[in-house]
């Protein structure tokens, strides 16, 4: 097993080394068909049941550009800000690798689909960083490998390798950064925001569904030290099996000190992908980066330039949706947040959620209460995503509910659990689980009187004038309705009635 | 032009992942040497105002669109695997790390 | 009865139609002359099991009334680098050995849908690498005219079955010649149609920009014939062309009218023309045909196309380059040959070995040749020069075009040669291809039809003619009408002249044919 890496204390590292970042993101394309065979584009099946012979290689296939993921990699690039290129065209990038069924893979190399862009990154505090973008470019995924035989299921001791065929040929377009300077000790939260950035974009343009967990969104992160006043940069490494936000930032950090301690022991930096572990917080060694990754590219011979049409360029500039940083300026002023709670609202990727709920009516508050809290919650018991659970509809007609005094609290939660079981929408669960608040006084009034006289020694402290022995019979009450009340009208009864006695 | 070594070869085979033997490598770096130096004379005709033509035929904007078509069976798939679970090829262990 | 076997293609269609003849009477034919001699050629490297039910479905067809296209019913043999479905498709390699692919290669289809009937499958250099068949993993293809002599290649087999009457067609492809020159060594007709002309879908790939998939005869019209069931545009082949073809066989039957050579600009390439490295009987029957067009009206003038000189290098270049790519699918992963070393083998020792074990030589050499040439620090000066050579020719062949409506040389600078002569002299082997290769570079269509006997072996030369892009019914416009001057020449078609291979034919042969 290796050993733990010696890690240098933050602060102590930024003091003596300016952390330089670089970032490429994958993003897998939302098309019906992958990228360059008309298989379907989709997650989950049956092994190897999405393939065609282009797919798996077979010899004789023949690849074709998939349309739409040309018209969504423009609009992509058009979002990052990248002027498009006027000719476009696919290379071979050749490499051996079981899960590359070519042993090639088709990509782009010196005629990239977009080019020289920028993106704005505003972090928790509103501070804002503009990201140089490089390039963004098309290419086809590989399949998917499980290792068998080793005791974590990694490619470390397998005894054997099964592969899967049909993730072979999603449409992916690479965002590739230019190096990232003046970050300094914002870096690991950089990455994160920049990580997010990209995903809002993309769901916004609605050319990826961009979940970080199901791979649609894949980072890996470059990170590169050099000692403060020097001019040349130093060697960087790349780490992959970044798979949150959360571990962009700590993925990060984690280099940052590792790096920083190599460097002040005299050491040097090895060039090489390093692999992010979640479970331990650390990065471990890949294979270092030798010249068997020379990838000969050259142009690909099976496929034509891409010429887009500058009258389709300027119809999809024209249609793009606002940018980002710019909407969330603009949602957070509207709602009046704080920063901390619109970063929880952010955090949670809950925005879309938020807007339509407010769209739907209901005041903005009230709907971060009950996404960020209760549907956010329920959502991480069940390991899904808290849009999945409940429509913005719905809880805007849920918060209308308890506004209108028909449901407490309390009751709200149980009707937003029928909601989300699927019985309806909240008046309908209201309806058929009898869920209203009773507003009848005279039912109050008489569930009061009957509280007050089973326990005469609070009846006799509340006419005292300690009003806090109501809750004693406001607690009563609430029992015998089965929360059925709302408790601030019952304590009013509760007063009013107390003192008539 | 640089001459070919045997060391290249023996480089060029890893690349190619062909097990060349020790024989192999000898004959092919002698065989190959002779190429190359037979080939190199395309450069003096190659300069730099000659644009390179990867195309022969100049068709552009060449995509289909994005409607599902025919997939094969399982079944067929595998077909031709030398080694398989019955869903998935099966293949001896990967020195390399996961890309 | 004629036998049926030395019926053209076109012949046979007719009396297909006619009635004459079954599909299923012709297709046994083929079987049993194959059955014959073909111990001795060694054309077929797999025969269909199935071809006599195909020869009754359509038989079946025709009796219904169908609607059935010209050439139903009539055999065909393939070349190993298509995909057949139903029959194993090793591309000559011992790397796909048994290997039946799940799907039929475009052309494959369209001929199947076409009611050709397929006999089998035909031998080939391994991956197309070749011009002697002498590469293949399952020994050489032997040349009718002379069993001890090279059919050509990379497609010898398709060649010398239809030489050799084991059919009366077959597909073949051609990168640097691989139809042409065959089809110029075994007295036959071969056509390599413009790049893009022919779908690729399903052709096992040497150099992707080189390949084209085109019809092997023994006439002009039965070439036209079958390159009309193959052409045209394949969704699932990103380079074909989109626009409609002409009719290639009308063109054939129009060049019969009179006078068609009449005015007709032909240029002579000075480069592909003859000198070093041509055998004389050859050069000599090049230039009687250059003066037999002259006297059918036809104006001949010389064409300096000075990069030509550069054209087998940029091709050695360009070729080993993209087939170093094409074959690094064959890793034993997914379908072929795995070749699994003792001691514990990781994956990449298994592709290692399978790969050393699977390739043949001419194969491996192409392959590091080809990773050389795009390698870092190597591409600019190699690949990348290659592919302005390219340009070049493209550029010569453009301004020869203005001055001429077609370009005319010796399909191959020699006559048959015996088997395993040429075999250890690798650059030796590549000037075979010295005249097919610029039309490859370039993309244009070119022909090749047999032009004569050397009268040094009285082996079979061939002529070939070269047309624009898209221009492939020019071939078999002037291809037709100067077949049909040679033959008038000769008073019969070359290819009656071929030595019996089969005691049993011998009263066929005294009947009528020679």
């Amino acid at each position: 097993m290796a050993q733990k890496d010696a890690l240098m204390d933050f602060d102590e590292a930024l003091r003596l080394y300016e952390p330089v970042l670089g970032f490429e993101v994958h993003v897998e394309l939302a098309t019906k068909t992958k990228m360059f065979s008309d298989a379907p584009n989709f997650f989950g099946g049956e092994p190897n049941t999405n393939v065609t012979p282009v797919d798996l290689g077979l010899p004789g296939s023949l690849p074709v550009v998939n349309a739409q993921a040309v018209r969504y990699s423009i609009q992509l690039g058009l979002a990052l800000g990248c002027s498009i290129a006027e000719s476009s065209r696919f290379a071979r990038k050749n490499y051996y690798y079981p899960d590359n069924p070519k042993n090639y893979q088709i990509s782009q190399y010196d005629e990239p689909i977009a080019y020289e862009g920028e993106v704005e990154v505003e972090l928790a505090d509103g501070t804002i960083f503009t990201v140089p973008i490089e390039r963004a470019h098309m290419e086809e995924d590989a399949g998917k490998l499980t290792h068998v035989g080793g005791a974590t299921g990694r490619i470390q001791g397998a005894e054997y390798s099964l592969v899967d065929y049909n993730r072979a040929g999603v449409p992916l377009v690479e965002i590739v950064t230019k190096p990232i300077f003046g970050a300094e000790e914002r870096a690991p939260e950089l990455g994160a925001a920049y990580v997010q950035v990209i995903r809002d974009l993309v769901r916004a343009l609605g050319v990826s569904e961009a979940r970080m967990e199901r791979g649609n969104l894949r980072c890996d992160a470059n990170i590169s030290l050099r000692p403060r006043g020097q001019e040349k940069l130093g060697t960087r490494t790349e780490t992959k099996n970044v798979n949150s936000f959360r571990a962009v930032e700590r993925a990060i950090r984690y280099e940052i000190q590792r790096q920083a301690a190599i460097l002040a022991a005299g050491g040097s930096i090895t060039q090489e992908t390093r692999h992010w572990h979640e479970d331990t917080g650390r990065t471990s060694a890949g294979r270092p980066k030798s010249d068997a990754d020379d990838y000969r590219y050259f142009p690909e011979p099976d496929l034509l330039p891409v010429v887009p049409d500058p009258a389709v360029i300027e119809e999809l500039r024209a249609s793009l949706p606002e940018a980002p940083v710019a909407r969330r300026r603009r949602l957070k002023g509207d709602w009046g947040f704080t920063d901390l709670e619109f970063q929880d609202v952010v955090n949670g990727g809950l925005l879309d959620e938020l807007e339509g709920t407010v769209a739907a009516g209901a005041a903005p508050q009230a709907a971060r209460k009950w996404w960020t809290g209760e549907i956010s919650r329920v959502a991480n018991t069940r390991d899904a995503a808290p849009g999945d659970l409940v429509s913005p509809q719905h809880v805007a007609e849920l918060i209308a509910l308890v506004e209108s005094g028909d449901l407490t609290d309390r009751l709200a939660r149980q009707v937003l659990e029928g909601v989300i079981a699927g019985e309806g929408s909240p008046s309908q669960v209201v309806e058929s689980r009898g869920l209203k608040v009773v507003s009848d006084d005279s039912a109050l009034t008489a569930a009061v009187d009957q509280a007050l006289a089973a326990q005469p020694d609070v009846l006799a402290k509340i006419k005292d004038g300690k009003v806090q022995a109501a809750g004693a019979i406001i607690g009563a009450v609430m029992k015998a309705m089965q929360g059925q009340a709302d408790a601030a009208r019952v304590r009013e009864l509760v007063l009013e009635r107390a003192q008539q006695s | 032009m640089p001459d070919i070594t045997s060391e290249q070869v023996a480089h060029l085979a890893n690349l190619a992942r062909i097990a060349l033997t020790p024989e192999e490598i000898e004959k092919l770096t002698g065989e190959l040497s002779h190429i190359v130096d037979s080939v190199a004379k395309v450069t003096e005709v190659a300069t730099p105002d000659v644009p390179a033509t990867s195309h022969p035929v100049p068709l552009g904007n060449v995509t289909r669109p994005d409607v599902v078509g025919p997939t094969l069976t399982q079944e067929q798939a595998l077909s031709g695997a030398p080694d398989s679970d019955g869903e998935r090829f099966r293949v001896t262990a990967i020195l390399g790390e996961e890309q | 009865m004629t036998d049926i076997t030395k019926l053209s293609a076109a012949a046979l269609a007719d009396a297909l139609v006619a009635r004459d003849v079954s599909s299923v009477e012709a297709t046994q034919a083929h079987l049993d002359r194959i059955q014959a001699v073909d111990g001795d050629v060694h054309a077929f490297l797999h025969v269909n099991q199935n071809a006599i039910a195909a020869a009754k479905s359509i038989d079946s067809r025709r009796a219904a009334g169908d609607d059935l296209g010209p050439l139903a019913g009539v055999p065909i043999a393939i070349k190993d680098v298509l995909c057949t479905q139903d029959m194993p498709t090793t591309s000559g390699s011992k790397i796909l050995e048994g290997w039946v692919p799940p799907y039929d290669a475009t052309p494959v289809a369209k001929l199947r849908a076409a009611g050709l009937v397929p006999l089998g499958k035909t031998n080939m250099d391994e991956f197309a690498m070749g011009s002697t068949t002498e590469f293949s993993a399952y020994g050489p293809t032997h040349n009718p005219w002379d069993l001890d002599r090279i059919p050509g290649g990379s497609g010898g087999g398709s060649a010398a079955a239809v030489a050799a009457h084991e059919a009366p067609l077959a597909l073949g492809s051609d990168t640097g010649g691989s139809i042409r020159q065959p089809g110029a060594v075994t007295g036959t007709v071969g056509v390599k149609p413009t790049y893009g002309g022919v779908s690729r879908y399903g052709a096992i790939a040497l150099a992707s920009s080189l390949d084209q998939v085109g019809p092997v005869s023994r006439t002009v019209l039965d070439a036209a014939l079958l390159h009309d069931v193959i052409g045209g545009h394949d969704p699932r082949d990103s380079t074909s062309i989109p626009d409609a073809w002409p009719s290639m066989a009308a063109a054939a039957r129009e060049g019969l009218q009179a006078d068609t050579l009449r005015g007709l600009r032909v240029g002579v390439v000075k480069e592909l023309a003859g000198g070093e490295g041509f055998q004389a009987g050859v050069t000599q029957r090049f230039h009687e045909t250059v003066a037999l067009l002259e006297s059918a009206g036809a104006v001949v003038v010389e064409i300096d196309a000075p990069s030509f000189a550069y054209a087998i290098s940029a091709y050695y270049l360009i070729l080993p380059a993209e087939a170093s790519s094409n074959l690094a699918k064959f890793d034993s992963v997914r379908f072929g040959l795995r070749v699994t070393p003792e001691n514990g083998a990781t994956v990449e020792d298994v592709m290692a070995a399978t790969r050393e074990a699977g390739f043949g030589p001419e194969v491996k050499r192409r392959i590091i040749l080809g990773t050389y040439a795009l390698s870092a620090g190597y591409y600019d000066a190699y690949y990348g020069s290659a592919q302005k050579v390219r340009t070049l020719v493209q550029r010569d062949f453009q301004a020869a075009f203005e001055q001429v409506d077609l370009l005319v040389s010796p399909s191959a600078p020699t006559t048959a040669f015996p088997i395993g002569e040429r075999i250890d002299d690798p650059l030796a082997m590549y000037l075979n291809d010295l005249t097919t290769i610029p039309a490859n570079l370039a993309g244009v269509p070119g022909m090749s039809i047999p032009n004569g006997l050397a009268p040094e072996d009285s082996l079979p030369t061939g002529v070939q003619l070269m047309a624009p892009q898209r221009e492939d019914a020019r071939l078999y416009r002037y291809g037709a009408a100067l077949e049909r001057l040679l033959e008038q020449q000769w008073g019969r078609p070359l290819i009656d002249s071929i030595p019996d291979l089969d005691q049993s034919q011998q009263s066929a042969a005294q009947e009528g044919v020679i």
